[in-house]
């Protein structure tokens, strides 16, 4: 075997190792508890807050979109070129 | 605008996104929501007693940051009226204060709360809360003076002038004397300066985008006002003509 072969092996060797450690804490951490959907849970349901917070910001700036375009169209009667 | 164009195949008539300037409004609101999730979630340096309101950094100071932004503007054109005499210069001049006074506002109201609780009174007397209450009535005067002349370019040759005044004066209230006399502001009366936040790469990459953010919407905001004022303007003189 030359050394680059060998050193492939090491690495898929490592890799192997890592995915047995992983694989077998994951099914330790689901024996325990089952794995659910938990963003919007964790923190503190921090990530609600977040949400909440957004949805108010997207409605605010719509509604200037739509106070933008009633403008445009009231510049659009009166002949007012910008 | 293309992409006008595009959002209108959603929409149709109803399009909100036909809009003058679409791309940079869009740019402020996309920042923004960035902002507020970043600046909710990121992680932040662990500090005593501000625990968690250093997160306050991120609301609060862009609204002082866009204030200057609008007064800046206000200014600007405040001086080309005097040069021009054109109703549309005055038109920019009013409305940006207007705006600005409006961020100033939230600026001392996100202060008192966060105030509370780091220094524990909402009015701690810190020069730069009186600076800025000060200057938010220097600039209340300015709209004082305008309503109180009935001659429309009296009033505006007037206020124009008081408003560059007024934004002179705003300089040493906000910048200047907190920073010669003991304020409790960070980079004030040798407290350390936003140095102490400034090393944390992670905060400048939510604050410098929330100031800009800030800013665009409130010159979107501002912008609204002047072609409003516009509108008004442009009916009040059609209905002179009726009747002369």
């Amino acid at each position: 075997m030359t050394p680059f072969k060998n050193s492939k092996m090491k690495n898929f060797s490592k890799i192997f190792f890592l995915l047995t450690v992983v694989l077998v804490q994951t099914g330790y951490a689901q024996a325990q508890q089952p794995e659910m959907a938990d963003v919007m849970r964790s923190n503190g349901k921090i990530y609600v807050v977040v949400g909440i917070i957004l949805i108010v910001l997207i409605g605010l700036f719509t509604y200037l979109f739509t106070l933008d375009r009633k403008i445009g169209k009231l510049e659009n009667k009166l002949n007012i070129k910008k | 605008m293309r992409l006008g164009i595009y959002s209108s195949r959603i929409f149709g008539e109803a399009n909100p996104f036909a809009v003058k300037g679409l791309w940079w409004k869009l740019l402020g609101v996309v920042i923004l929501l960035f902002v507020f999730t970043g600046g909710l979630l990121f992680d932040v340096p662990r500090l005593d007693i501000v625990n968690e309101t250093i997160r306050g950094l991120y609301f609060h100071v862009p609204m002082w940051f866009t204030m200057i932004l609008l007064f800046i503007v206000s200014t600007i054109y405040s001086i080309k009226y005097l040069r021009s005499a054109s109703p549309d210069h005055d038109r920019v001049a009013v409305e940006f204060a207007h705006a600005g006074v409006c961020f100033g506002l939230l600026g001392i109201f996100t202060g008192m709360l966060w105030a509370n609780y780091a220094w524990g009174t909402p009015w701690h007397g810190d020069p730069k809360q009186n600076g800025s209450a000060i200057t938010t009535l220097v600039y209340l005067a300015y709209f004082v003076l305008r309503g109180s002349l009935s001659n429309k370019e009296q009033s505006a040759k007037l206020s124009a002038v008081y408003n560059i005044f007024a934004f002179a004066a705003m300089i040493p209230l906000i910048f200047i004397i907190p920073r010669m006399t003991d304020s409790m502001h960070p980079g004030n009366g040798g407290n350390p300066a936003f140095n102490m936040y400034d090393l944390d790469n992670g905060m400048k990459a939510i604050f410098y985008p929330a100031v800009i953010g800030w800013m665009l919407i409130g010159t979107w905001i501002a912008t609204l006002r002047v072609r409003t004022k516009k509108i008004n303007d442009t009916i009040q003189e059609l209905e002179d003509e009726k009747l002369q």
